[in-house]
């Protein structure tokens, strides 16, 4: 492939809101109320039209015959680029909006700065998709406030979420050799320099929302580099189940 | 009109307004915006479309409509979806915002319409049953991608907002 570089960086991005998106979608039906049930499975939805664009725009970088379907459902689990954070499962509904903040913050940071992009596809999803992840995050923000100064019960839990996924986020900000070409390209993001209005931000709404800021300094990695977490192999043996069982099935 | 100006053949838009959102059955898709420009070149009627929301089921259905509604009036269809300039509630017209209206949909205010309600400022969403601004939000997030969920505190009806994009 010509382009393999801005090929697997799509992907990078891409593959976040897929397994986001696919986690949420696990609520449909099972969330704690009607309204944050519909609210989750909308996010998804926003998420996963998201994923279309650049994985449409993927498959034309390739241009061998691969379809987005076959990205979305036919590779093995070390071919996904996501970070760790957005394979962690709906513990609760604590844990589900605290992964849900902590990713939120991050990616409207991160489009933010995609939208300046020089490439002009990237740029077009990432002012499309900024205007949907705003009400993300103002919806995961609003409900870690309610969760952290609501009851002694949804206190301990939201606390105890976000203490648990605290160690995810540091990869967030990790650069990848595929990210490196692509920011001295002028296509990439150089996250690195998101690190820290990341932390004032999250750490602003924490506090504001009555909760600890965690203080641990270990993080985990691998993600962005296709090593996962045990629950990856979870997800992707539901996400692929109908195209494994019947290879080229379509609508 | 500057970045989001439109492009569209003057014959094609009597066909082209034919043509309405599926989950907004009153809203034709050239007063919800989402076409961005219809010329018919060499016989072959080329489409631009939108989309509201990236994840909006409905757009594949528009498509699929277009290119019917355009056979049935004799042309061969090309769609493309384009993402830039981004779909913004501006587009709405008057008329679709009559359209909504009359259908039940509060249309859109400004962008921090529904987030005043939530943090108990200024009420400015109007109901569309009875017209009160005594309204509350239920939900950020709606029975469609594009829309909130309010109620009434007079006359207690529940009711869709078509949610602010800009």
């Amino acid at each position: 492939m010509k382009n393999e570089n801005l090929y697997q960086y799509i992907l990078g991005i891409a593959d976040n809101s897929l397994i986001l998106g696919q986690r949420l979608g696990e609520l449909c039906g099972h969330g704690p109320s009607l309204e944050t049930d519909i609210a989750c499975t909308n996010i998804s939805l926003d998420l996963l039209g998201q994923v279309r664009n650049y994985y449409q725009y993927a498959v034309k970088i390739a241009n061998d015959g691969r379809t987005e379907d076959n990205i979305a459902m036919l590779r093995k689990e070390r071919e996904y680029l996501n970070v760790l954070l957005v394979e962690q499962p709906n513990t609760d509904f604590g844990y589900t909006i605290a992964r849900q903040f902590l990713f939120d913050v991050y990616h409207f940071m991160f489009l933010n700065e995609l939208q300046k992009s020089n490439d002009l596809t990237l740029s077009a999803i990432a002012t499309k998709s900024i205007k949907e992840v705003s009400y993300h995050q103002r919806f995961s923000s609003d409900w870690i406030k309610r969760l952290g100064d609501g009851t002694e019960e949804s206190k301990k839990r939201i606390q105890t979420a976000i203490d648990e996924l605290w160690t995810y986020t540091d990869e967030l900000f990790h650069l990848t050799e595929v990210d490196k070409l692509m920011i001295s390209d002028g296509i990439g993001v150089d996250v690195t320099k998101l690190k820290e209005s990341y932390y004032n931000k999250v750490n602003d709404i924490l506090e504001e929302a009555t909760l600890q800021v965690p203080e641990s300094k270990y993080f985990q990695k691998g993600g962005k580099k296709g090593i996962h977490t045990e629950h990856m192999g979870y997800i992707l043996a539901d996400l692929q189940y109908m195209q494994r069982t019947y290879p080229n099935m379509a609508w | 009109m500057t970045a989001t100006e439109q492009h569209i053949d003057e014959i094609l838009i009597p066909i082209l307004e034919q043509v309405t959102d599926p989950e907004i059955p009153v809203l034709s898709i050239m007063d919800m915006g989402v076409v961005r420009s219809a010329k018919v070149e060499n016989g072959v009627a080329r489409v631009e479309i939108t989309p509201t929301y990236s994840g909006c089921p409905a757009m594949d259905v528009i498509g699929d409509d277009i290119k019917k509604a355009l056979n049935e009036a004799g042309y061969d269809s090309e769609i493309e979806l384009i993402l830039a300039p981004a779909w913004t509630t501006d587009w709405i017209t008057p008329r679709g915002r009559k359209a909504l209206e009359a259908y039940g949909i509060a249309t859109p205010l400004d962008p921090e319409a529904d987030k005043e309600v939530l943090l108990q400022g200024k009420r400015m969403v109007k109901c569309p049953l009875c017209g009160s601004t005594n309204t509350k939000m239920v939900s950020q997030f709606g029975s469609t991608a594009c829309k909130a969920q309010f109620q009434c505190e007079d006359c207690q009806e529940p009711f869709d907002y078509f949610k602010c994009l800009k």
